[in-house]
Parts: C-alpha cells; structure tokens; sequence
C-alpha cells in the first residue's frame, strides 16, 4: 500500500523497473516461441497466425513497455539524486505517468484474454509493432484486436509524456547550488534530450493513433486508400514518432556508459563539453531522418538521397561518443566488475550495430536488406546489445544505491557471459540469413534457401541468453536476501548520489549538497587537485 | 443431468432407427503437401543443364545477382563493407588495446599500492584529437553519401528503359498477379512470371489490397506495392533460369506463403510461352463434368478462366497446367496436391482466403481433372 500510493520519485523508479523486467521476460518468452518455430523449416510449433501475434506483441512489449518504463525509471530514480534535489519537480504528476504506463500495458495485454470481440474471445494484435495501414483499417483486421493495440500505446503514452515533463522540469530548475548546467552529470544531459524527444515524438504517435482510431471507429479515411486517404502518411506518422524512438532507448544507455565507464576506469569522462554537444546534436538530427525507415516505399530518388545523407550524418556524433568512451578507458585502470564488463560489452556491440546502420543508410543497399533479417539482425545489435546491456550494467551498478546491498559479482559476471554468447549467437546468424534472401516477419520458411542453419544457430542462443536472465534473477532475489552490505559508496564514484546513504532517506540528502565542478565528489576526495581547476 | 439424458436419448434413437448409408462427412480428411519445390526445381534445373543453380544455399542471396541493378548494389556492398569492417578493426582494436593496457595498469596499481599514487592521470579531453575523430568520420561519411546518391541515380529511375517488356505486378493477400498488356491482347497469369533473357523488364507495381513487397534479391533490390498508389521498378535477367523471391512487407496471415517465381526464357520461348497463354482455355469435352462443376459452383465468383468466368478475387486459372506451382508457389502442382487444395485450401495454408466449398469426392476429382487440362 505504501508503494500504490507513493509519490516518492526513488519507489516509483522501482516499479517502473520492477514492472519493466516482468514485461521483459513475457516479451522475452514471445521471442522464445518465434525461435522455437523458426528453428527448422516448416515447424509446427505455432500457427500463423499465433505467430503474428507474438512478433507483434514482442516488438510492442520491449520497446512500449520494457524500454520506455525501465530507462524512464532509471531517469526518474537518478535525477533528483544526481542533480542533488528532494524528488522531482512533479512528484504526483510523476506517480500519475507511472500508472498511466501501468494501465496501458496491462490493456494490451487483456486482448489475449477479450480482444476479438464478437469474432471471439482471445486474439492479440497481429498487425506487427508499427502497423502499417492499411493492414489495421477494419477491412483487414476485424475485431478489436489492433483497437486494444492503439489504446494500450496511446495510454502509456501519455505517462511518458508527463514524465517527460518532469524530467525537463527537475533538470532545469532544481539542480542543486553550484550545479551549472556544464557541471551536470552526463546522465542528466542525456535524459533531458530524451525528455525533449519524447515530446515531439510521443504526441505525433499519439495523433496517429487517435486518427486510426477514428478510421476503425468513427468511419474517417484517414489512411484508406480506397476513399483517397494515405497508406503512406501513417508510415511518416509513425516513423516520425518512431525514430526519434530509438534514440530515446538508447541516449539513456549512453548515459550510463558515460557514468559507469569513468568510475571503473578511475579517470574522468573524456571531452565532457563535446559529448553534450554530439548528444544534442543526435538529438536534432533524429529529427531529421525518418523516411530511412522507408527507402522501398518508391518516395524516389532525392528523398532517398536525402534522407540517406542525414542518416549517415547522424553516425557523426555517434561515433564521437564511441571514440570517447575509448578514450575515458585510455590510459585507465581497468576494474572489471559486472556493471563494467556490461557497458564494455555495450560499446563493442553498439560498434556493430552502428557500422550495419551504416550499411543500412545506403540506400541501394537497404533496397536488398530493408524488412530481411539482416534488419532484424541490425536493431537487435542496437536495442539488445546497447541498450538492454547498458541497463543490466546500471542494475548491476546501481541496484546497491537502491537497496544497499551488492549483487553477486560471481553469478553477475555469469549472467554477462552467458548473455554475451547467447545474444551473438541469436542475433549474429541473422545478418547471414537476411543476406541471403529470408524476410522478416514470416512464420516459417522454405528449405531450398540455406536459411536452415543460421536460423538453428539463432535459436541455439535462446536457452542460453534465458539461463543469463535467470542466473539475475536468483541474483537479485539472494542479494536481497543475503548480500553483501554496500555501504554509501561502493564504487568509491564521483556523482552525488554516492554521497548519501545506500538506500537513500526519502528525502534524499539531509542536507542539500553543493557542486564545484562535474565531480563533486572527486573534489570531496580529492581536494588537493579538484576537477573545479580544469573547467 | 441434460448431458447424460441426452446421450441415452440418442443411444436409444441408434437402436429404433434402421441403418442409414453414410453421409459423406463434411470435414475433409488430414492433407500433406506431396513433394517439394525444391525436389521440382531440382529437376527442372536437370532439364536445363546452362541454368544457374535454383537449389541450396544463395539461391535469394544478395550477393548472387543476375541483373543489373542488383549487380550494382552488389558492387556497392562490397566498398561499404569494407569501409565498415576497416572501421570495425580499428575501433575494436582500440577497445581490445584500451581493455588490456588498462587492466595491466590495474594489477601494477594494486601490486604497489603505497608507491604510486591513487588514481591514474586524469585526462579532461584534447581539442586535436577530438577534431581528429569528428573530421576524419564526417569526410568517410561524405564520400559514401556521394556514392550511395549516385548508385540510386543509376538504378531508381523513372522511365521505363527502351525496348523494355512492360509487367504489371498487383500484390494480393497472399498470392501474385502479373499482367502483360500488349496490342494483341492481356496475358494475366499468378505467381509464375515469365520474362526473356536480356531484355529489361519495367515493372509497374500496384496492389488490391494491403502493402506487400516484391522482392527477387537476385534480379533487384525490393520494391513496395501500396494500395492507391503506382510504384515502378526493373531489372533485367542476364542468363537463363529461375529466380525466386518472396513478399517482403508483411501483409497479413500467409505473408510467409507468398512466393515468388520468376522464369528467365531464351527471347523465342518467351515469346512462345506468350503466344500460348494468350489462347483461350482448352476445352476438353472428356472434363466436361468437371467444367460443369467450375461454373455451377462459387469458384467462378473468384476466378477467371476465359470463356467460362472472369472473378477477380482469386488467380487467373486460365492457364493454370502450365505452372508448375500452386498457393502461390510452395506446394508443387500435381494432381493429388491441387486436389488436397481444392477440398480444403486452409489444411494447405492456414488462413488463406479461399474457402473448401465442401465439393462430394466425385465432383472434386471432376473439377481437379479439369483443370488440369488447363494448359
């Protein structure tokens, strides 16, 4: 009861994760079913259409209701303690987006139980994750299937919204004294971009979906093309919204590599000012280079060209931080503790997902790869060996802020391995099969192609990425139990959240710090060479 | 107790009424698909010694191609992946040197804790270096951006090359319909399509229904076909055989059962297999019944065969013998395949569109034979 009525920003965070991880293992066991059946040619293992069903429910999952809630609850868990204020700006507003994303999640999730309405009972949507029109209009998807799809989304939506705003909020108007906005920690940077992405993201889905809405409900035309209305424009609707997307997945998990790096290499974030400038220039360039998502659609060859060149632009500043994070670990100390050897494992896969982005932003080339598995192969790299790596990193790094006590390091550094294999092992032999001709989103395939082996080795790695997930698991649950005692600072780090107790007091600091520099509490441990003398 | 006195009143009912003869049931027996299509393709290959291999591994690949514009985006690949996987060397090469000088620093740190001092150098950041690694990107990026817009300046054009054969490509849930219009009359023909070597192919691609995705890796890069919309594209085959492709947008149910087949023919037996499918439907007086069936039943709803129905819904039948497939080109056309189908369409691939009529075993046989006499 304490927690469903909380408006504390730190029990909010962890609901936001808690709820996040359960979603992760259901979107999790989707993917297992697709493997299962995609392991050999012609498997029975699911029908077609249950097969629709799960690609669709797993894409939605992990990116609505696993990546939004988990990296939303690590802003809403750090903010406030790295910018050395009481809560957020909006705690009851806060508590509300949580519970918006609760409900909207548990809404999608009811169509397994009453979706199909007069049609019967139990049919998720099967219309894939960004829905093409006019595959959702009523005509090709009868029942209320791709309606709980649109409400579930547009629900949790607007609690990203709101939290949105509030981040915004807190790092604009309540870091603590000293705290210029140069002197913040890299985390906030990057969640404030994210803060602003979702905002001009979000709302355009939103009104997407409002119009869908509106078509399967209200008889508009908006995308039936067989009334004068556009197939096309839900695809730049929904690649407006759905590429800054991907960048609001990934800058947090850029944040916690700019935060876990440095303190396991024991130097400080190098080129700090060019890291904010190349995180809000991703910012503005992702903005800018939707229609990749739509190089087969025919738009032609200056859009193509187009949106090819700001594609390969926005790899600039990505590569920028890459090359800044080697340079952090240059001329380090190398601690490889779990969360360490995560964000390493980070920067290695996210190299790979970015140089097949590259591959990808040529266009000609995306006229062969675009919706083959290759693609699959690709985003996989990017959102599994980015993002969902660097989480595990900051659960790993800062699961002993939130409960005081240390995970296992032994069955940590396990889980790492065991998801760095399996994970290669699942998403590299997609790249193969996509070359080679396999499309993505089919139940099965035939056996003349040379598919078979890279789609069994792809399956291959699923037991043993879910032995990772379930080595964390006990993890947690043993820490919990019987960990080891963190005490405040057992990372012997350098942002203020390491400067109050492990799990903090409600109201955070008991008194409100103050920051010289990026590194107040280097400049507390060190005060013979402060970091203040470099800015 | 409804159930149970149910049941007794039916047992009682078995024992009163004399035997009936058996009503055929309704429920069609389990079906298999006989053969494969690739067993079949293996043998037309057989027949065509100079053709490029249909079977095993690469036979969709990317990197195989057969026509030019997939030739060039071949060529293509190969310059991005090597700028890609130098930049992979040099960047995982870093991480690996930073990795090991690092964790080396570690252990002669921790073995001498009291002489060296605390934490390593502390390096904010170099302006050079910094600009080094924002420069030397921008001018890699700026040379592919050239080279990827001057390959789609070649390939994505958007008139029709000259002496080119026009095709029209309409997507359907879940099968194919290529039509060629010419001064002589419209070939329409599903899922098979039929082109001569050497001479490019303009294909105008529009859809009934859903967006789907005509995708041949080896003839050309994918193109979508939206509904309300024209898009074009092309390609060219250098040599003889088959190409085979698939749907690539998905589009529903059987997205994964919406092969594609195209036959490269020498230019005289395009012109042949042309010329052939422009002719009326056979009509064989010894499938009369089954002809019969055809047109009293709802297939003619859904299907054209010229002289006999024009339904829109469903493939053009008219020709049907002549293909070597059915259900859009996984289930090898025999007999006892196309009968299976016939009876019940959705044992074959679950979800599709057409419906088992519930044919007796006597007009089913009727209206297999017939139409396969349809060549």
């Amino acid at each position: 009861m304490q927690w469903a009525i909380s408006v504390d920003h730190k029990k909010l965070a962890m609901m936001y994760i808690g709820a996040g991880l359960i979603f992760f293992l259901v979107g999790g066991i989707e993917a297992a079913f697709m493997r299962l059946q995609l392991a050999q040619a012609g498997n029975e293992v699911v029908d077609p259409a249950t097969f629709n069903q799960l690609f669709t429910m797993h894409g939605t999952t992990m990116v609505f209701l696993v990546g939004m809630p988990i990296l939303l609850g690590f802003g809403n868990y750090l903010i406030p303690l790295m910018v050395g204020a009481r809560d957020m700006a909006f705690p009851r507003l806060n508590a509300f987006g949580f519970w918006l994303f609760i409900f909207g999640g548990l809404l999608l999730y009811f169509s397994y139980v009453g979706a199909d309405g007069l049609y019967g009972a139990g049919t998720a949507p099967d219309v894939g994750w960004f829905a093409y029109a006019p595959l959702t209009s009523r005509t090709f998807s009868r029942g209320n299937s791709t309606d709980y799809w649109i409400l579930g989304i547009l629900v949790s939506g607007f609690g990203s919204m709101t939290t949105a705003i509030n981040f915004i909020a807190t790092i604009l108007c309540m870091r603590c004294p000293g705290m210029k906005l140069m002197r913040m920690p890299m985390i906030a940077w990057m969640m404030l971009v994210v803060a602003f992405l979702v905002l001009v993201a979000i709302p355009i889905l939103t009104a997407a979906q409002a119009m869908l809405l509106f078509d399967r409900t209200l008889g508009a035309h908006f995308f039936d093309p067989e009334t004068q209305g556009s197939a096309i424009l839900w695809q730049h609707l929904f690649w407006f919204f759905g590429h800054p997307e991907v960048y609001i997945l990934i800058l947090p998990a850029f944040g916690f590599v700019s935060e876990i790096m440095p303190t396991f290499s024991r130097k400080v974030l190098f080129g700090y000012p060019l890291m904010v400038a190349a995180t809000v220039g991703i910012g503005f360039i992702s903005l800018g280079v939707w229609a990749h998502h739509m190089f087969v659609v025919g738009l032609g060859p200056v859009l193509d060209s187009f949106f090819g060149a700001t594609t390969f632009l926005i790899s600039v500043p990505t590569g920028i931080k890459i090359f800044n994070w080697l340079g952090t670990m240059w001329g380090g100390r190398i601690q490889f503790t779990t969360p360490m050897l995560f964000v390493t494992g980070f920067v290695a896969m996210f190299v790979i997902g970015g140089l097949t982005g590259i591959m990808l932003a040529t266009v000609p080339m995306t006229w062969q790869l675009s919706d083959s598995y290759f693609v699959v192969g690709h985003f996989h790299y990017v959102l599994f060996g980015g993002t969902v790596f660097g989480i595990f990193g900051a659960l790993f790094y800062w699961f002993p802020k939130a409960t005081g006590r240390l995970l296992d390091e032994r069955l940590g550094k396990w889980t790492f391995w065991l998801l760095f294999i399996g994970f290669t092992l699942t998403f590299m032999p997609m790249h193969v099969s996509g070359a080679l001709g396999m499309p993505r989103r089919v139940y099965t395939y035939e056996a003349d192609r040379g598919f078979e082996i890279w789609n069994l080795i792809s399956s291959i790695g699923v037991p043993v990425q879910m032995a990772g997930v379930a080595l964390f698991l006990w993890n947690v649950v043993r820490t919990l139990r019987k960990g080891e005692v963190a005490g405040d600072d057992p990372w012997d780090a350098w942002t203020l959240e390491w400067g109050t107790s492990s799990p903090p007091p409600e109201w955070n600091f008991d008194r409100i710090p103050t920051c010289t520099s990026a590194r107040p509490l280097w400049d507390r441990k060190h005060p013979e060479d402060p970091d203040a003398h470099y800015e | 107790m409804p159930a149970a006195d149910g049941a007794s009143a039916a047992a009682a009912q078995d024992v009163a009424s004399p035997p009936v003869p058996p009503i055929p049931s309704a429920a069609p027996p389990p079906y298999t698909i006989k053969g494969s299509v690739a067993e079949m393709d293996a043998k037309l290959v057989v027949c065509d010694p100079d053709g490029p291999p249909v079977a095993g591994a690469g036979v969709t690949g990317i990197f195989a191609p057969e026509s030019p514009p997939s030739r060039e985006i071949r060529d293509l690949s190969y310059l991005v992946f090597g700028i890609c996987i130098v930049i992979f060397v040099v960047v995982q090469g870093f991480l690996v040197v930073a990795i090991v000088r690092g964790v080396r620093a570690r252990r002669a740190a921790n073995r001498s804790a009291e002489e060296v001092s605390d934490e390593p150098v502390q390096i904010y950041g170099s302006i050079p270096i910094e600009i080094a690694w924002t420069v030397i990107p921008s001018i890699i990026v700026f040379v592919l951006t050239m080279v990827t817009i001057r390959t789609i300046r070649d390939i994505d054009i958007t008139t029709a090359p000259e002496d080119s054969l026009e095709v029209v490509v309409i997507g359907h849930q879940w099968w194919w319909e290529f039509r060629y219009p010419g001064p002589d009359g419209e070939v329409v023909t599903a899922n098979e399509m039929h082109v001569p070597v050497g001479r490019p192919v303009w294909l105008r691609l529009e859809s009934a229904d859903v967006i789907h995705s005509f995708w041949v890796p080896r003839l050309a890069g994918k193109m979508d076909l939206i509904p309300g919309r024209t898009n074009y594209t092309w390609f060219s085959a250098d040599r003889k055989g088959i190409f085979l492709g698939q749907c690539a947008e998905y589009c529903g149910t059987q997205h994964a059962h919406m092969l594609i087949r195209v036959y490269a023919d020498e230019p005289a037996e395009f012109e042949t297999w042309l010329a052939e499918q422009r002719k009326p439907a056979v009509v064989d007086p010894s499938v009369e019944a089954g002809r019969r069936v055809f047109a009293e039943y709802a297939c003619l709803n859904c299907h054209t065969i010229d002289g006999l129905s024009d339904g829109m819904f469903g493939p053009n039948l008219t020709h049907l013998a002549s293909r070597n497939t059915i259900g859009s080109g996984f289930i090898p056309l025999d007999r006892d395949n196309l009968r299976a189908w016939i009876d019940d369409p959705n044992q074959l691939k679950p979800g599709c569109n057409m419906p088992s009529l519930k044919l007796d075993p006597t007009e089913l046989d009727a209206v297999t034979d017939y139409l396969m006499t349809l060549h």
